[in-house]
């Protein structure tokens, strides 16, 4: 199994700086980091790709089974690292990705070296002294969503990519990527997200970490950035003034500053 | 006069308003800030939602009005895309009243852009969608009830192709016995596994002196030409052990299947039958043999030359009470092969559009071009042959390859 073309890897950016790895979380794929590339390619190595099952991976290689813990995904991100041999990179997963993230340095520690974890959460759902921000039944509700759109998702992006002419290419990665979603694939892949809890896990984390919060993300509450960077030792915690769960796609300027900010930091 | 307004000019003036058309359209209207503050609402928004304007403008985001579920997912899909693409069609999502019921709508979005480019603002409407909803759910719960059947007929259909594939082997020889002084070998393909194949061979051996064969093709496919094919091999087995002469074995053949099915109902085979004498202190081995409307075998020469056996005039076995069949003989000396196969070979279709059939002469051709070879590399070369037919072989084809050690 060829991993580069199973998980769609680009890698782009200077071939001479330190390896910068950019994971999507749920329902993204890796056109999400459009807007964090510019910052990047000038200094950094940059390697992106798509979950089995998300974007324009190989959704051939898509098993229930595998991709039902987080360390499927994890494994996902170890044997990409493995296929282009990087050592000691910087892993930046966004939303459930930033928890993969953790997992995958703790299989491959010589080979990620540093995490950035963009509105991460370990756990969704409240729990006795824990503030998730959500119930299982506001997951089970999570997944009608799913099924609801699960119809007309092709559809829909049609006409809605057809009216912007004037940026295109983004109208065709789209097409290519979001209507490609397998609804069965999406489904496993929302209830790996928000069923998990890696708590414990945070404890294992041994390298560097930025861990980047938003203002206002219903997602991934401000108690929960704290959590993580309390569970965190030596973590950083940037509160981005940004709304919503993706502030690298609402505040990339502000995004970008702090992710450049941590990788510039000397070593 | 009374009576409806028909005068489009004064349709219009009623129609002035566009504050009043916002207001009271058969949608919602919203529009929210960058970060989701709601600047503008309308008032059939306000109406479904049982909330008063001062309660949202400037006080709630668009996700509040949302679902939890609708939430999450407007924040993983609705709000990326919406960012990405300018604008987002369709949606479905359901909004939570004031009094806790929801409501079912479709979402669309545009940003606004400012003059340099930058978003400024979200336009929203958002269309009552509950009869369509419930539509909706029809259909997905026959699609998930499609799904599910789907799911079961193809675990089905993998059952039953691990029973005929056992069947099938059954119906096969598991090796072919070591005949002193002879090499074979054997191929069988089967057309589909979703059906039985009506070809068989057999090679056992009589008395310790001589080894009977035989290799043909039933009519039919399927459980009745399985059943026919199972009739045919031991017969063709018992009959050879009572008289192993060609000739005879094919006749008892004939009796038995005009004994077993009717008129209403006959059932018949292609056959070839011979019996292998082989001399091991010269090196030959004598084949007398018999065909029943079955292609003529072909004899491959150590010396690069192939030719038919011929047993013209032989009819199919089991359709006549008074049926006539063909002998013939030949002897392999070292390296010679006999080579039997039935017609899914030779009526393969081959050419661009498929409609040539592969025919006798080309096969003949084919085998004379590795006349000489052992047995095992002759049914290697026709196997990879079969291959190259593709989609054009759509019988099941057997082949059986006797040969004369090479010295």
């Amino acid at each position: 199994m060829d991993v580069l073309r199973r998980n769609h890897v680009t890698v782009t950016g200077n071939p001479a700086g330190r390896t910068v790895v950019l994971a999507h979380g749920f329902g993204c794929d890796q056109n999400m980091w459009r807007l964090t590339l510019p910052a990047l390619t000038a200094s950094y190595r940059v390697v992106l790709f798509d979950y089995v099952g998300c974007g324009r991976s190989e959704l051939s290689a898509f098993d229930e089974e595998r991709y039902s813990t987080l360390d499927g995904y994890a494994r996902d991100v170890t044997e990409v690292c493995e296929a282009l041999d990087l050592r000691d990179a910087v892993f930046v997963g966004h939303s459930v990705s930033a928890m993969v993230g953790v997992l995958a340095a703790r299989l491959a520690p010589e080979r990620i070296g540093a995490l950035i974890m963009v509105a991460p959460s370990p756990r969704y759902i409240d729990d006795e002294g824990y503030r998730g921000g959500f119930s299982a039944d506001d997951i089970d509700e999570l997944l009608v969503s799913l099924e609801s759109n699960y119809l007309g998702w092709s559809a829909t992006m049609a006409p809605a990519i057809m009216g912007n002419p004037d940026r295109p290419e983004l109208g065709k990665e789209l097409t290519n990527s979001f209507c490609a979603t397998d609804p069965a694939m999406a489904r496993v892949f929302a209830r790996t997200t928000f069923l998990s809890d890696s708590r414990d896990d945070l404890k294992s984390v041994s390298v560097p970490t930025l861990v980047l919060e938003c203002t206002n993300d219903v997602i991934a509450p401000r108690e929960v950035g704290a959590f993580v960077h309390a569970c965190i030792p030596g973590s950083t915690l940037v509160t981005l003034d940004a709304t919503g769960h993706c502030p690298h796609l609402s505040a990339p300027e502000a995004t970008n500053e702090a992710i450049v900010a941590f990788l510039e930091q000397p070593r | 006069m009374t009576g409806p307004v028909t005068d489009p000019a004064f349709v219009a003036l009623l129609e002035d308003s566009a504050e009043e058309l916002y207001e009271n359209a058969p949608c919602g209207y919203l529009s929210t800030m960058m970060d989701g503050t709601i600047a503008k609402i309308n008032a059939t928004l306000l109406g479904w939602l049982g909330l008063e304007r001062e309660a949202v403008v400037g006080r709630m985001r668009f996700s509040d009005l949302l679902t939890v579920g609708g939430r999450l997912y407007h924040e993983t899909h609705f709000a990326p895309l919406l960012r990405m693409q300018g604008t987002i069609n369709g949606i479905a999502l359901e909004l939570r009243a004031a009094g806790g019921e929801r409501m079912p709508v479709l979402a669309s979005s545009a940003l606004r852009y400012g003059e340099a480019g930058e978003p400024l603002l979200v336009r929203t409407t958002v269309f009552d969608a509950r009869e369509r909803r419930a539509y909706e759910e029809e259909l997905l719960r026959a699609r998930r009830d499609a799904e599910e059947s789907a799911r079961h007929a193809i675990a089905d259909r993998a059952r039953l192709q691990d029973a005929l594939a056992v069947l099938q082997r059954s119906l096969l020889p598991d090796s072919l016995p070591g005949v002193p002084g002879m090499e074979s070998a054997a191929y069988y393909h089967a057309a589909s596994p979703d059906q039985l194949g009506g070809d068989f061979y057999d090679v056992f051996g009589i008395d310790g002196k001589r080894w009977a064969f035989f290799l043909g093709d039933v009519c039919g496919k399927g459980p009745q030409a399985a059943a026919l094919t199972s009739l045919t091999r031991y017969t063709l087995r018992a009959a050879a052990l009572h008289d192993p002469d060609p000739l005879s074995a094919l006749a008892t053949l004939n009796t038995a299947l005009l004994e077993r099915y009717t008129h209403d109902d006959p059932r018949y085979c292609t056959a070839v039958f011979g019996v292998l004498e082989p001399d091991p202190d010269a090196g030959v081995v004598t084949v007398h043999l018999a065909a029943g409307g079955h292609p003529p075998a072909l004899v491959a020469r150590a010396d690069g030359t192939c030719d038919c056996l011929p047993t013209p005039g032989g009819m199919l076995v089991g359709l006549l009470p008074e049926p006539r069949f063909t002998a013939a003989t030949t002897v392999l000396g070292p390296g010679d092969s006999l080579v039997l196969y039935t017609d899914g070979i030779t009526e393969a279709r081959t050419g661009s559009d498929r409609t040539t059939l592969y025919g006798d002469e080309a096969l003949r051709t084919f085998v004379a071009r590795r006349a000489g070879a052992s047995p095992r590399s002759l049914v290697e070369a026709m196997t990879g042959l079969l291959r190259s037919f593709g989609a054009g072989l759509d019988d099941d084809t057997a082949l059986l390859v006797l040969g004369a050690t090479a010295k």
